[in-house]
């Protein structure tokens, strides 16, 4: 009876502690993200003060601001793209849908300006430009992945292609430029302006009219860009934790067939899905259009890689069914630190993809290891 | 007292049946699946269907819930003649099926897949925004779980962390919550434990006593004998007989399943 009551504790104690190392695997996995990130920023602030012999500081507000207009679009073209990869599929098209954005809304900003409209209402034609364009061509993406039941990589993958083409096409393999002066402030002004020492302060929305000395230490702190974005990503949050839409993308990720059979209108959601990407996409290209007072058919290009990193990083499993908008924000984060990190220590660029190339995969075997760790304690 | 409440139910038994089959026919080209089978199904009974591979016991189940739709026959539910075009419609009409796979989305929570698809909703700015009620979501799911005895150490988990046995009652319990009148269950016990099959069986029990009829389809005799009220067997699309399970063995069954015993032929004879 004895003996029989001792195993018994015994074993209930072996349960409490793999239930805790359960725990512990779990809260890791969630974490390591936020800690790296962490740790990625203050080794930059050390090491970037000790090769320049303290004459540099990583953690300046300036910097800060530059780090956050970096991950603009690269966060955009995450957002869309992790709701699409948290259901299953993946959207190879993000890059050129931008340049194809970045070229309409220049052309609208153009168009509807050289017709009279006042500068703001050339803006938001801009805006809607964009992102109508972009949603139609992910509505006939998700309706061809939905219903003709082609796979989304062959869909997004030609998809991106004509994109491309349609971009040089519209913007006749030049950058769309000869757009009103004034479009520069939306892409580059910003909410707080921030001026330090003598006859400084802080302007809130109101640039300060200073020149010399005072307009270059003058720090832009939330540039319009990066609040769009933010309210954009707030946007995601929102819509993926708590809504309908954000559960239907979670159940169709997890067991597409349980969706179909829960009675989810499972197409029509996957067609929603890649417009949304499309349309985030179609954002960041009327952003970047603002930015520059230029369209162009290129601008995209070279970011669904680093899009794609993003999402993966911040921890979307390619196979559906997890992710969140968070991570995808702290994965765009960890690139640009990474990649600003790396040019104030004067690492030749190059390096920055190799460092890049490296987190991901250790992202990916991070998150596989907690499977691992979780499926062998089951079958224990 | 319970004795009479027994009598009441098996009273009731003879006047309407929640389930009716009339000569129902499926074929797949050449191959008829389904042979004229006739099988009622009364309030608060569970029938077990039993058969060989092949013998078109799954093809039948397949007709009742709307995934097939048979050639000929018909299907009577509640009294009323039915055809269902698609799996929704059955489950619309209360006709749950417990699959093998369990049609449950496994990165998901209990309160989750209870209400997927039929997620309740709070709205705010006069139903501008609409957010899940999770608090609705979780209390329901407690109560359900609470109501069939079943014990889920953590709400909030992903069900993919839960024992094969819990999922499965989890997908009970939807059906359950979900108002089901008729209940099928293919090969619930597959891929179990021997503990989490006997928690299936209890639930099996457990919906009988709610009134909720089962149909069990299960290659596995001794749990057919442990829950059943009368077994189906069915051989190659016929049925070829109908027992109580009272007054019947394992024995007598695999002859019928095998085919050495058949009562058309016998009745014939």
């Amino acid at each position: 009876m004895a003996v029989q009551k001792q195993t018994a504790d015994l074993a209930g104690l072996a349960i409490l502690t793999k239930e805790r190392q359960k725990q512990l695997a779990l809260l890791l996995s969630r974490v390591w993200a936020w800690v790296f990130l962490a740790t990625l920023v203050l080794f930059f602030v050390v090491s970037v003060r000790q090769t320049s012999g303290g004459a540099v500081n990583f953690l300046t507000v300036r910097n800060s601001q530059n780090i956050l207009v970096a991950i603009t679009p690269v966060f955009l073209l995450g957002l869309g793209q992790t709701f699409v990869i948290i259901a299953g599929g993946i959207d190879l098209s993000v890059g050129h849908m931008m340049s194809m954005a970045s070229v309409v809304s220049a052309l609208a900003i153009r168009g509807v300006y050289n017709e009279g409209a006042p500068l703001f209402i050339s803006v938001v034609a801009g805006f809607l430009a964009a992102v109508c364009a972009t949603a139609a061509v992910g509505m006939a993406h998700g309706t061809i992945i939905a219903k003709l039941k082609v796979p989304a990589f062959i869909v997004t993958l030609g998809g991106s292609f004509i994109m491309r083409g349609v971009a040089l096409l519209l913007s006749d393999n030049t950058t769309v430029i000869g757009l009103p002066p004034g479009v520069r402030d939306y892409g580059n002004e910003s909410l707080l302006y921030l001026i330090r020492g003598e006859g400084g302060g802080i302007y809130f929305l109101n640039r300060p009219e200073v020149s010399g000395a005072l307009l270059r230490s003058m720090d832009r702190i939330f540039p319009y860009p990066v609040v769009l974005t933010a309210i954009a990503a707030a946007i995601g949050i929102f819509v993926l934790k708590k809504t309908a839409f954000g559960r239907y993308t979670y159940a169709i990720g997890g067991n597409r067939e349980a969706a179909l059979r829960a009675g989810i209108p499972v197409d029509r959601h996957v067609i929603k899905l890649y417009m949304l990407s499309a349309a985030t996409a179609g954002i960041a290209g009327f952003l970047s259009t603002l930015r520059y007072t230029a369209g162009s058919a290129v601008i995209g290009e070279a970011l669904l890689m680093s899009s794609i990193a993003a999402v993966i990083i911040g921890g979307v499993s390619l196979f559906g069914g997890a992710g969140s908008v968070t991570g995808t924000v702290i994965g765009a984060l960890i690139i640009a630190v990474l990649t600003t990190g790396l040019v104030m220590l004067n690492v030749q660029a190059f390096w920055q993809f190799i460092v890049v190339g490296v987190v991901v995969i250790l992202a990916v075997l991070i998150d596989q290891s907690r499977d691992l760790i979780m499926g062998r304690m089951e079958s224990e | 007292m319970e004795q009479t409440a027994v009598e009441i139910k098996q009273g009731a038994q003879t006047r309407e049946p929640m389930l009716r089959v009339h000569q129902l026919v499926k074929r797949f080209g050449g191959l008829t699946a389904v042979n004229k089978v006739d099988f009622e199904v009364y309030p608060g009974e569970v029938v077990g269907l039993v058969g060989d591979n092949a013998a078109g016991k799954s093809t039948l189940i397949k007709c009742i819930s709307g995934v097939h739709q048979p050639d000929e026959g018909e299907i009577f539910f509640q009294g009323q003649r039915v055809r269902f075009s698609r799996p929704m419609e059955a489950r619309d009409a209360h006709i749950e099926t417990i699959y093998q796979d369990l049609a449950l989305a496994g990165n998901l929570n209990v309160g989750a897949n209870i209400f997927m698809g039929r997620e309740p909703q709070k709205s705010y700015l006069g139903g501008l925004i609409k957010v899940l009620d999770e608090g609705f979501m979780l209390a329901e799911s407690q109560k359900i779980m609470g109501r069939l005895g079943i014990h889920i150490p953590d709400f909030s988990q992903q069900i993919e962390t839960l024992s094969g046995g819990q999922r499965q009652a989890v997908a009970i319990a939807r059906a359950v919550y979900w108002k089901a009148q008729l209940m099928i269950m293919d090969e619930p016990t597959n891929n179990l434990g021997v503990v989490e099959q006997r928690q299936v069986l209890e639930l099996v029990q457990e919906l009988r006593q709610q009134n909720v009829p089962v149909i069990l389809i299960s290659h596995t005799l001794p749990d057919i004998f442990a829950v059943t009220d009368r077994i189906v067997v069915m051989h190659r699309g016929h049925k070829v007989t109908e027992k109580k399970t009272s007054e019947t063995d394992s024995q007598e069954i695999v002859q019928y399943m095998v085919g050495a015993l058949d009562d058309r032929r016998d009745s014939y004879l």
